[in-house]
């Protein structure tokens, strides 16, 4: 009997002990650490953003931005792998959607999955159909929330020098190398400008995309498109005679200082995400359609290549109920307003509030035309297509051409490396 | 005698912990990168808890001989090069400073402070400020134009330019002859020096190896399938202007050191006997230097072997004409994620820096036990 009442006592304890442990499903509190690459710019300043709005949702929570600057990622991407093999992980972590996610982590089983959430917030029709196949696994298991869409393959030039100089927005790669090309190098006119490594695996996929075509690009990845063929080499060609139309001093430029280029009127054109419209309209205080214009890149009129942003919730996450009201708050319509004119992106949800002229700018306006109606493909240099291994290995292949211009050995030694990274 | 035997247990027993330390944290985990560099661990393999497979010296054999790592055999080659250039600029310009120095100069302290202060800065500055002096378009190449002069038409550190273009398919033979050839003249030296057998066998041994070469031994080495041509490429200038710049000072104090231990009676005695100043350098301090000259060796040649700040901060890391195995090693191991590999690169380093260390902690050791 004794025993018994015993037995009573600890249970009632242990029930009462569970009591907050419910509670805190309702108003989550405690440490939220939300872990990204995100450091500088409108990238910090949108997460900044967020955080506040979040934190005024939930004074219970305390958020830790615990951001990791340098290496486009690589640095970050060091410190979150050995948290998360020393069994230390952050509650959420920012990740690129597609290859280099289901690769890595949807693979190893550490991202939980998030039906529920999408199902009670209606997100499987709020999210377009081919960014959900990117973030979630052939069983329909989606882990991870989009906040932004980027389109790569965006050309950009100021229309008033291209006027002046005589040549017209070229419509394929054919055009570009044979007659804008030489039109402009006679006037002393860099045709186009590109800057380090990374920028050259950007520039390389849109020559892909626009020599392959959506189909024959897509069939890069999944195995239809052999890349040994005379077509691949070809793309390789191609790129080795847009890489002599730029400027040497490549190697010695970030993405920042290859699109000013442009803007200073030393360069025609240049190749880089739609990130490069913020650098023009804040940080040069440019005119759209005036002080600089875009079109994009040649021949992939119609095709939209896009990367995107995402957030998860880590297997053993320290504060689960925290991570969901974050992921719940960051899908939601308020948050990707407040977070995609800061960073200068596309939000992810279709119900934003894209026509308010306040939020979205005139290219943003129009980049939501084509995302909505274009065929979509996935970037190279930004993980959508491919694994971190594989990009590693490309960026050697693409830094070696660049000195070399050798396409059959890069192109045979980008087949090798597939089968060897398990990417195709 | 009790007092001796507490002495040494006092003495074990403060040296311990750092014993247990060094054993962890140095031993314990060069033995662990060995040990992963023998397999294909990886990123997925990690996370999802899953062993990695032992493949031998796979990783390795690829590095110099598979398609895709081209990249490595540059940065090995890069490394020779900058390490031989930037070696020799520091001792040259080091002795040079000293030797100017030491002519009893008004104001020598200013002057040896000026020349040792870069060595206060980290690499990682020193990168930043000759990245900006060696801007193609707006560093020092303009300098010329302040006073009317064309510009510098150098490229610096993005130059493509490359010198002594060779295959990578000869590189075993290349390789071969010059260590055949090296020890060939250390033979001859001692010969030269004390006719003792030991000098026999060096020569001799030079010689079978000259033989094994001849027959094609050393080419039989290569596994490359295809060509591969590589050279001294001339970016690596900028990087040696940059590392020289930043270490002839420490080079120029070990010198100086050593010019002010040379006795001033010995010089008096030389010159008495009837040499010149030049003569004084040539046959009296210059010997004396050679230890010094040893030692700074050894100092510079590790730093080189595995530099990583410097060119990371000037190339931004994809920059081949400048690569160098620590980068490789770094963007394997935490870009591409492939642990195993990186592991490989990292333990070929330590090699590197081994055949330049090990040797002189030996002779080091051995004169310690001759002077004790």
């Amino acid at each position: 009997m004794k025993r018994f009442s015993i037995f009573l006592l600890v249970f009632a304890v242990a029930l009462l002990s569970l009591m907050p442990a419910a509670a805190q499903d309702e108003a989550p509190s405690g440490d939220l650490e939300i872990f990204s690459w995100w450091v500088g710019g409108g990238e910090a300043a949108g997460l900044e953003a967020l955080i506040e709005d979040f934190a005024a949702k939930y004074p219970d929570v305390n958020v830790i931005n615990a951001a990791v600057a340098g290496g486009a990622g690589v640095n970050a991407t060091a410190v979150l792998t050995s948290r998360m093999l020393g069994g230390d992980p952050p509650d959420t972590f920012q990740w690129h959607a597609g290859e280099e996610l289901s690769s890595i982590w949807v693979r190893a089983g550490l991202l939980e999955p998030l039906n529920d959430m999408y199902e009670e917030n209606g997100w499987f029709e709020a999210f377009p159909q081919g960014l959900l196949d990117l973030i979630s696994d052939d069983e329909g298991n989606v882990y991870v929330v989009p906040v932004n869409i980027h389109r790569s393959n965006v050309m950009w030039y100021v229309p008033g020098n291209l006027e002046e100089w005589g040549v017209t927005v070229p419509a394929s790669w054919d055009e570009f190398v044979n007659e804008t090309c030489p039109t402009l190098q006679e006037q002393g006119v860099t045709p186009i400008s590109v800057g380090e490594t990374w920028t050259q695996v950007h520039l390389w996929e849109s020559v892909a995309l626009g020599v392959l075509g959506p189909e024959g690009y897509a069939g890069l990845w999944d195995g239809s498109t052999d890349w040994t063929s005379d077509t691949v080499t070809s793309v390789f060609e191609t790129f080795g005679q847009v890489l002599d139309c730029a400027n040497e001093d490549m190697s010695a430029l970030s993405w920042q200082d290859a699109s000013q280029m442009v803007a200073e009127g030393s360069a025609a054109f240049n190749i880089m995400g739609d990130w490069a419209a913020g650098l023009f309209l804040v940080d040069l205080g440019l005119v759209a359609d005036e002080g600089f214009a875009w079109a994009p890149s040649p021949g992939t009129e119609g095709t939209f290549m896009m990367l995107s942003d995402t957030f998860g919730l880590p297997v053993g996450a320290p504060n689960a109920g925290a991570v969901r009201a974050w992921l719940n708050y960051l899908g939601s319509v308020e948050a990707q307003d407040i977070f995609n004119p800061l960073k200068g992106s596309l939000p992810a949800n279709t119900q934003a509030d894209i026509s308010n002229e306040e939020l979205y700018n005139v290219y943003f306006q129009d980049a939501y035309n084509d995302w909505t109606s274009n065929e979509i493909a996935g970037s190279l240099a930004h993980g959508v297509v491919a694994s971190r291994a594989f990009m590693n290995g490309f960026n050697d292949i693409i830094a070696s051409f660049a000195a070399d211009h050798d396409a059959t050995s890069a192109a045979a030694n980008a087949a090798i490396l597939g089968l060897q990274t398990g990417d195709f | 005698m009790g007092r001796g035997k507490r002495d040494r247990i006092v003495a074990i027993l403060m040296l311990l912990p750092s014993i247990i330390l060094l054993a962890i944290f140095v031993y314990y985990f060069i033995g662990s990168n060995v040990l992963t560099s023998l397999t294909d661990s990886n990123v997925v393999q990690r996370l999802s808890q899953q062993p990695a497979n032992y493949v031998g010296m796979q990783n390795y054999e690829s590095l110099f001989t598979g398609t895709l790592n081209g990249r490595f055999r540059i940065d090995i080659i890069n490394t020779i090069f900058f390490t031989v250039l930037f070696i020799a600029a520091c001792l040259s310009i080091g002795l040079l400073l000293a030797v100017l120095l030491d002519q009893k100069i008004k104001g020598e302290a200013i002057f040896r402070t000026i020349f040792l202060f870069p060595m206060a800065l980290s690499f990682v500055v020193t990168g930043v400020i000759w990245k900006w002096l060696f801007n193609p378009s707006n560093g020092i190449n303009v300098l010329p134009t302040f006073i009317g002069l064309p510009p510098i038409d150098f490229d610096w550190f993005i130059s493509q330019e490359r010198w002594f273009e060779f295959n990578w398919q000869d590189f075993p033979v290349i390789v071969s002859i010059v260590i055949a050839a090296i020890i060939f003249a250390v033979g001859v030296y001692f010969l030269y020096k004390q006719r003792t057998p030991t000098a026999y066998y060096i020569i001799g041994f030079a010689l079978l190896m000259s033989v094994w070469i001849l027959l094609g031994g050393a080419a039989s080495l290569n596994g490359l399938a295809r060509q591969e041509t590589h050279g001294f490429n001339l970016a690596l200038f900028a990087l040696v202007v940059a590392a020289t710049w930043q270490m002839s000072g420490y080079t120029m104090a070990m010198y100086l050191a050593g010019l002010r231990g040379i006795p001033e009676e010995l010089r008096e005695a030389a010159r008495v006997d009837g040499a010149g100043e030049l003569g004084v350098y040539r046959y009296v301090v210059m010997p004396m230097l050679a230890p010094i000259t040893l030692s700074a060796i050894i100092i510079l040649g590790h730093i080189s072997l595995k530099i990583f700040d410097l060119v990371f901060v000037m190339g931004g890391g994809d920059n081949l004409f400048i690569d160098m195995p620590g980068i490789n090693m770094y963007f394997t191991t935490f870009r591409g994620q492939e642990f195993g590999v990186g592991a490989a690169i990292a333990t070929i380093m330590l090699v590197m820096v081994a055949t330049v260390i090990i040797p002189y902690l030996v002779s080091s050791l051995r004169t310690e036990e001759v002077n004790s």
